[in-house]
């Protein structure tokens, strides 16, 4: 029970998210109050958490990948390769509650938009990294050249989302400098009121708990699988 | 021997490969004539945006298929050697100082056939080349890294590709925003800024691959 309280709070927290996030009065007298965007800003609180989640386990992910190449241990590279399928899914979920909203609030699911071009880069570059992998069959060289071109992509798929939003105007909060909100590729901080930080954040906690968590049962069932086939 | 000494060795001997195995070279030359004369014929001459559009897309294939052999054709008993006889960091900074001397000849030669074939739009022919050359140079070091990626996995140049073309977006991007400036006679701001980016971008690789190099070097 005190090395589950983590699972239980990301149960609570995505509970209070679900329940608080469609129920909340959303603020009154904000920009978006008169816009489209009013009633569509409550998928603010799913949306925008899955690439807080996202980042933060394809960060994990490159932690395990550096940790193998210092020390070759499988269960790293497992963790590895788990953590970026963990990122790849939550990647697909994000751009997908992006487009159902861009296709209410900007007339179409795809709008060639800096934010959304970025998202479906790292979607490639995922798929890339577990086309690589197998591809190979030794499994030491699997996880150490899977290790390298992760962190290659890693380096140079963060520095890509700074510089590309600033680059291009684009219909997200934050852009290009001079523009609403611009100069920061991510949040413009003015469109987020106390009440919506209330159940932003809880929920970008409970998205990131509840992703690790079903990265370590990914983990348990492959180390079982494993298990079962090395004593036969 | 010194450390430069070795890294000079290391790009002589790819020279010296290039030269005695011409027909490399050459193949290469061929691929990017014929490329753009096919080019011609499909599109004739097309106004400057399609231009710059299509001669950065074309410069990216001439990468992967210039690059992708440059790994592939040291075997695994040669590699032993060198191994021997030089560090993995001299390895992979001769390989990348060849590549992009080899990626600057070929992004010259297109830009001739371009200018000659696609028709003339350069209003600032000079500063055009320096941008097409830096292109060259940016494309060449992530796709060299990604051709010993490709080269260890045992794969040919379609693996390179499906890795490399995701990664190789901010820098095609940020060449194709700067080259603009190229086909416009008023100087646009930016430049200068646009261009330190892009050699930021140019160092990371080139770190990245000096640190990484390493551990897909042993086997």
């Amino acid at each position: 029970m005190r090395r589950n309280w983590w699972k239980i709070l990301s149960v609570i927290l995505l509970v209070y998210t679900f329940i608080a996030g469609l129920l909340v009065k959303l603020p009154p007298g904000v920009a978006y109050e008169q816009s489209n965007m009013y009633e569509s800003m409550r998928n603010f609180f799913f949306h925008v958490p899955m690439w807080f989640s996202q980042l933060a386990v394809i960060t994990v992910s490159l932690v395990y990948s550096i940790k193998f190449l210092r020390n070759p241990l499988a269960k790293y590279d497992w963790y590895a390769a788990d953590f970026a399928a963990t990122g790849t899914v939550l990647g697909s979920l994000g751009l997908l509650t992006g487009a159902i909203w861009a296709n209410y609030t900007w007339g179409a699911p795809w709008n060639n938009d800096p934010k959304q071009i970025g998202a479906a880069i790292a979607l490639l570059v995922y798929l890339a990294y577990f086309v690589l992998r197998n591809s190979l069959t030794d499994i030491d060289k699997k996880g150490r050249i899977a290790a390298v071109y992760n962190i290659f992509a890693y380096f140079i798929y963060i520095p890509m989302i700074m510089i590309l939003p600033r680059m291009v105007e684009s219909l997200h909060p934050g852009g290009k400098e001079g523009a609403s909100g611009g100069g920061n590729p991510g949040l413009g901080g003015s469109s987020l009121d106390p009440a919506m930080r209330a159940i932003f954040w809880p929920a970008v906690i409970g998205w990131i708990l509840l992703a690790v968590w079903i990265t370590t049962l990914r983990f348990r069932l492959k180390a079982l699988e494993e298990k079962k086939y090395s004593t036969v | 021997m010194r450390k430069g000494n070795q890294i000079i060795a290391l790009i002589k001997k790819d020279l010296l490969l290039e030269v005695r195995q011409q027909y490399t070279f050459y193949g290469i030359v061929l691929y990017v004539a014929s490329t753009i004369f096919v080019l011609y014929l499909a599109m004739g001459q097309p106004e400057t945006k399609v231009w710059n559009g299509l001669f950065w897309m074309i410069q990216l294939f001439i990468c992967v298929n210039a690059v992708a052999k440059s790994f592939l054709q040291d075997s695994r008993g040669r590699m032993l050697y060198f191994y021997s006889i030089a560090g993995a960091k001299d390895f992979i900074l001769s390989k990348l100082l060849f590549n992009a001397g080899l990626m600057i000849i070929m992004s010259i030669t297109s830009l001739l056939l371009f200018q000659l074939l696609l028709g003339d739009v350069l209003v600032n022919p000079l500063l055009f080349t320096g941008i097409a050359c830096l292109g060259g140079i940016s494309l060449s070091l992530v796709f060299s890294f990604l051709a010993a990626i490709a080269a260890r996995a045992q794969q040919n140049a379609a693996l390179m590709a499906i890795l490399g073309f995701p990664l190789i977006i901010p820098q095609v991007l940020l060449l194709m925003k700067i080259s603009t400036i190229a086909f416009s006679d008023v100087i646009q701001s930016g430049l200068a800024e646009m261009c330190a980016v892009l050699a930021g971008l140019d160092i990371l690789v080139i770190a990245l691959a000096v640190i990484l190099f390493p551990f897909l070097w042993k086997d």
